[in-house]
């Protein structure tokens, strides 16, 4: 990417940098490449989502194959034991309260990030950003958050408003009065 | 001197034992490289919760009835896995610390020891503990109850050498942690936290981290909810918002009454609950005295006050707290009773350095109703009966 000598210049600077420090000697400065290979972070505005697109009706597919074993054909869950992806919504603020991707996710890169870097649960990591998108579609999709023509990519995915975007406050700490 | 003296002590028991025709069992006994339990504790276990299915997802709790003092063993500290525990390399893992810095850097385990080292104790509780106690199914025990609760002598780097060793940039207001665990859990954490007293952490209770604690490296948050405290650390990535990831949008979030869900509440509350007697214990003997003891802690720092009830609330006597009293620790207190022989409701409640005062469960579903699991901190009574026997209420 950088021609050498550009190269020997910054590595000067990062050793310069490197000798000031309280504890010298102690770590090595990291190269951009290493960096990018480790940083999978996914932020809410889509910084550090890869390139790659996907659509809905690529996400049913892929979904039966590597998600519906746990969390079942339509996302509805299977046995308390895993999760359901869809329903839930009108009931936050209810006593039968059911949090799921429609119903209480604020962001729709969590959902994104989520299967990126943990499902499926028994071999996580391994799908592709492509695939990653048309499951993410699908899911959304199964929400009735967007519709069945719909494609995702790393633009439009942020732009993706979920239900519960407003419904998280900061925590007032403590929040609980006890009498003596 | 006191090996001289342990070495007489050796030979008299060896003569002793060369006199009598049935030789004690005390030289039939090995000196094993590494320890174990006497036979007749090694039923004092954790209990292991999996899901179905899916191995390492789950808990497992710290039989605290059992314990004595504030120190956790290693081997019975409390579990909670999204995705299991990772086999790790100690000699190729690093830590990477990137993002708004001056520098990206890496450390070796080597590295990080070379490090001006602390050693600190602290509690760590998951967020849900407790969580039973709200939803009405009281625990039958203090592990059923309070049992995701444990507490170590940790050993490790301030996170604030590290992050000053790679330069954090003004603006930097979060630093997201992840862990090398198959799910790569991350959590965002505020920076004022990792600059105040966040650690780095290699070492538990005077040795290596147990596998299930994170090792060879997890980031310590005292008095944080534990699942902030990210096991298998690997990552630290220095940004300007959180991530909003996984675990601190869909589930470490406590929902409201109004719909509406506290994020990012760190802290676990003010809390403290009597281990002895307590359910599913029996006060053998019968009716005189019976010392009550327990275990307070709080996030906020110090707990600065105990007080026992055995009359069910009515009145309360302050607890003795044993030194040290440390901060984001659990604190022993203990309380002398001399009971009457008559059933009987025994509780305490905790009081922090700032002065807030450990709630009861019905005024935490006052404040916050029943949604959410997550920092349950209330009172906790037991029932003592005339036959001895201790029950949840």
């Amino acid at each position: 990417m950088f021609r050498p000598v550009l190269k020997i210049a910054l590595l000067l600077c990062a050793a310069t940098a490197f000798a000031q420090t309280k504890y010298p000697g102690v770590g090595k400065p990291a190269a951009a490449d290493r960096v990018k290979a480790a940083d999978k972070t996914v932020m809410a505005d889509g910084r550090g989502l890869p390139a790659g697109k996907g659509n809905v009706e690529t996400g049913r597919g892929l979904y039966k194959t590597h998600c519906a074993e746990c969390h079942n054909e339509a996302g509805e869950g299977r046995d308390k034991q895993w999760p359901a992806l869809v329903g839930g919504t009108g009931t936050l603020a209810t006593k039968a309260a059911k949090k799921t991707v429609g119903s209480y996710w604020p962001y729709a890169t969590t959902v994104w990030d989520t299967i990126s870097r943990s499902m499926p649960y028994n071999n996580p990591g391994t799908l592709k950003p492509d695939e990653v998108y048309a499951i993410t579609a699908f899911v959304l999709h199964l929400n009735n958050i967007v519709p069945a023509s719909q494609e995702l990519d790393e633009k439009s995915l942020p732009q993706v408003k979920m239900p519960n975007r407003d419904g998280f406050i900061p925590t007032v700490h403590p929040d609980v009065k006890a009498k003596r | 001197m006191a090996d001289r003296r342990s070495f007489l002590g050796l030979a008299a028991v060896l003569t002793a034992c060369t006199k009598s025709s049935k030789a004690p069992s005390v030289v039939e006994q090995s000196m094993a490289p590494y320890g174990e339990r006497a036979a007749a504790e090694t039923n004092i276990l954790r209990t292991a919760t999996e899901r179905t299915g899916s191995i390492g997802v789950g808990s497992s709790t710290t039989p605290l009835q059992e314990l004595h003092g504030v120190i956790t063993p290693s081997a019975l500290h409390f579990e909670r896995h999204h995705a299991g525990i990772p086999k790790i390399d100690p000699a190729k893992h690093t830590l990477l610390v990137h993002g708004l810095v001056a520098q990206p850097m890496e450390f070796t385990l080597d590295d990080l020891k070379r490090l001006p080292a602390v050693t600190r104790t602290h509690f760590i509780e998951c967020s849900g503990n407790g969580g039973g106690e709200l939803r009405g199914v009281a625990g039958a025990t203090v592990e059923k109850s309070h049992g995701l609760l444990s507490c170590s002598e940790w050993t490790g780097v301030p996170l604030k050498f590290l992050l000053e060793q790679a330069g954090v940039k003004p603006e930097a207001k979060w630093v997201i942690a992840e862990g090398a665990d198959a799910c790569r859990m991350a959590r965002s954490i505020p920076m004022a936290k990792c600059m105040e007293d966040a650690l780095v952490v290699y070492g538990q209770n005077g040795e290596a981290l147990r596998p299930g604690q994170g090792y060879p490296l997890r980031l310590l948050l005292p008095g944080f909810e534990g699942n902030s405290s990210v096991k298998w650390l690997d990552r630290l990535h220095v940004t300007e918002e959180p991530a909003q990831s996984n675990q601190e949008t869909a589930h470490y979030t406590d929902l409201l009454p109004n719909g509406k869900a506290r994020q990012f509440s760190f802290v676990m509350d003010t809390n403290s609950v009597i281990t002895r007697p307590s359910g599913g214990q029996k006060i053998a003997g019968g009716a005189g005295f019976v010392e009550i003891s327990g275990i307070a802690w709080t996030g906020n720092g110090k707990i600065k006050r105990v007080e026992v009830s055995t009359d069910g609330g009515k009145t309360w006597i302050d607890a003795a707290l044993e030194e040290p009293v440390l901060s984001r620790s659990l604190v022993r207190f203990r309380a002398p009773w001399v009971w009457d022989g008559k059933d009987a409701v025994i509780q305490s409640r905790a009081t922090d350095e700032t002065g807030y005062l450990q709630p009861t469960r019905d005024e935490i579903v006052e404040a916050r109703g029943m949604n959410s699991q997550y920092h349950y901190h209330g009172v906790k009574p037991w029932v003592v009966k005339a036959d001895g026997s201790v029950t949840n209420v």
